[in-house]
């Protein structure tokens, strides 16, 4: 094989390894703007505790399949996966169950925090979500104090090989999971709750006027929205992704402000602006940190992880709503 | 059977909207609530509908009562489970729901029914049979009108309160409303008919209701009012002269002198 070659070669598989992170990255992305496009969709109100309620998610599964069940519980986690060799169907067991129990999390302080809030003004409760994440994140870093907590996921960091090139199996979960969030996102706006959501974005008074129980929407967006930024916290623990398996003190909590940029450029209240916004983002990020690299010394290192506000505010310049948000609508 | 009583609503603690206002809805009855801008007329239907919250409204005082109960005032959805349903001024259909759609956000308080409601609204608005899966934002004003009434209807109501279901259409698409009001009141429901278009109201109301700054000034039988020439008076300077709108106040204050002048 000449040396051409050889180089043409490694370039294809540099470029399928490097997208293939990108559609990961996107993934992860993608299920936390789902979350907070669903609450803002429901209640108005941009969620600042995205950030607590996705880590908290992540530390559930990690005390379900790592310490053998939840504390708080009189017997442990009869559904374990073994530490050494992890089941998968009873990891992904597992991993159901926590999303029903972050979505239970996110029904409570919607029920305790939100609720009481309804007809206020929504910067109030913007504020509100900012103090749910202050009063959520000492549990986190208890939690994740010690040391960090593994999500002791069946395929750990193996990967496949395709064309020479590594797929790790993590991401090509990400992807699918990602796939499977947004369809259920798809099917739940079509459902009767999710005409019930868009009808109450649309005219929370006319809403009211037929008798749909606002209440109820709001409720149905913490849940929902919690469970998929559980969902996102969960998956990008999976290594390879930085967090290597764990659920890290360091790079967890700032997760969710990492998709800021995601969501501003998709729109707040657009799912589709979600997932394209989160490819889009992704791809540049990812893109640019491995084909700009030996720019290091000029960008700086790290430039990578400011492509995304780049990106971001080229967009906003474009479009101030977003690529897809709704023209007229949004305050906070 | 509606009562309102002695009805006072404040918006934002100070500003009085209705002071002392009573009507009657007889069961079965078409009954019209006419007034100018501000009289105060979707101001009752907000205090009977339970939507004075949203307003920073409040009844502070007199009462409204329905089939001789209170009804539950900060919860609007209650109050569509007890039968009542309002068409709101101005449609406020939901533009970027499917009709389809839009006919199943009226149905919540009563899925049981749906299928057979939904099948009654069909049949009262064939239109929107042609146009289930449209998006209502593109529907025509009249057809938007149609689809806010089936979707009130989606609860199947026992009273219907309409917030000036005439705004803003062709005088052949006021024709059609008020014959669809007027079906809709044969097939067993009452109405509570708001309107600034008197002359269509009372074309078909048994009962109307004049009111003015918040209180009724003058009312009667359909027919009666139709024929009062201070009504015709009334509402044919309103639509001339624009400029000079005249009082009822001044009205009866100008009969009366007239009165005791013979
Ligand atoms: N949300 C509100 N906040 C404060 N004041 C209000 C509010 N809504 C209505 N008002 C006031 O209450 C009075 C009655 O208004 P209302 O809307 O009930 O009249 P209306 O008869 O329905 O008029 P129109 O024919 O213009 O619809 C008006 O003086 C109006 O300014
Ligand atoms: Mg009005």
């Amino acid at each position: 094989m000449s040396i051409a070659t050889a180089l043409l070669a490694n370039a294809g598989t540099t470029f399928i390894q490097t997208l293939v992170k990108a559609l990961a990255l996107g993934s992860v992305y993608i299920l936390i703007a789902l979350g907070f496009v669903i609450i803002f969709k429901g209640t108005q109100v941009l969620n600042f505790a995205a950030g607590a309620i996705s880590m908290a998610g992540a530390i559930f599964l990690a005390i379900m399949v790592g310490d053998g069940g939840l504390p708080f519980l009189p017997f442990d986690n009869p559904l374990a996966p073994s530490l050494d060799d992890p089941d998968l169907v009873l990891w992904l067991i597992n991993l159901v169950i926590v999303l029903f129990i972050a979505a239970l999390f996110g029904l409570v302080i919607e029920r305790i925090a939100i609720r009481p809030m309804v007809g206020q003004p929504l910067f109030a409760m913007a504020v509100i979500t900012l103090g749910i994440e202050v009063a959520i994140r000492p549990f986190n870093l208890d939690a994740t104090a010690i040391q960090a907590r593994t999500l002791n996921v069946p395929w750990g960091a193996d990967a496949w090989e395709l064309w020479g090139a590594q797929i790790p199996k993590s991401y090509v979960a990400a992807m699918i999971i990602a796939t499977i969030a947004g369809a259920v996102v798809i099917l739940f706006y079509r459902s009767r709750l999710g005409v019930a959501m868009r009808a109450v974005a649309f005219d929370q008074e006319a809403a009211m006027a037929q008798g749909i129980n606002v209440g109820r929407v709001f409720a149905i967006a913490w849940g929902l929205g919690a469970a998929l930024a559980a969902l996102g916290a969960i998956v990008y623990g999976m290594a390879p992704f930085p967090p290597g398996g764990q659920v890290s003190q360091e790079i967890h909590p700032i997760l969710a402000l990492r998709v800021l940029p995601v969501i501003v450029l998709g729109g707040l209240d657009s799912a589709s602006g979600a997932v394209y916004g989160g490819l889009i983002i992704a791809s540049a990020e990812v893109f640019a940190g491995e084909y700009l690299s030996q720019w290091n010394s000029t960008l700086g290192s790290g430039y990578s992880t400011i492509v995304p506000y780049v990106v971001m505010l080229i967009v906003l310049l474009v479009k101030p709503y977003g690529l897809f948000g709704t023209a007229e609508v949004r305050r906070v | 059977m509606l009562e309102v009583a002695n009805l006072e609503v404040v918006y934002n603690e100070v500003i009085l909207a209705l002071r002392g206002l009573s009507i009657e809805v007889p069961d079965g009855q078409i009954v019209a609530l006419l007034g100018s801008n501000g009289a105060g007329k979707t101001s009752t239907a907000r205090a009977i509908t339970g939507l004075l919250d949203v307003h920073e409204g409040k009844t502070t005082k007199g009462t409204v009562t329905w089939n001789g109960k209170q009804l539950p005032i900060h919860d609007p959805a209650a109050i569509v489970r007890t039968g009542i349903s309002q068409v709101m001024e101005g449609r406020r259909i939901f533009a970027e729901l499917s009709v389809d759609e839009n006919l199943i956000t009226g149905a919540f308080t009563n899925r049981s029914r749906e299928k057979h409601n939904y099948d009654r609204v069909m049949e009262l608005f064939p239109r929107l049979g042609e146009r289930r899966t449209q998006t209502a934002g593109l529907l025509s004003g009249g057809e938007q009108q149609m689809l806010a009434i089936g979707r009130a209807l989606m609860a199947e109501p026992e009273l219907l309160i309409l917030d000036e279901p005439s705004l803003g259409l062709a005088p052949k698409l006021v024709e059609q409303v008020r014959d669809v009001i007027v079906e809709i009141n044969q097939q067993g429901t009452s109405v509570l008919l708001i309107e600034q278009n008197a002359m269509m109201a009372l074309s078909i109301a048994n009962y109307g209701y004049i009111m003015e700054t918040g209180k009724v000034v003058m009312d009667g039988d359909g027919a009666k009012l139709r024929d009062d020439d201070d009504v015709k008076e009334f509402y044919l300077g309103l639509h001339g002269d624009e400029g000079e709108k005249k009082s009822f106040k001044n009205i009866k204050h100008y009969k009366r002198r007239k009165r005791w002048a013979s």
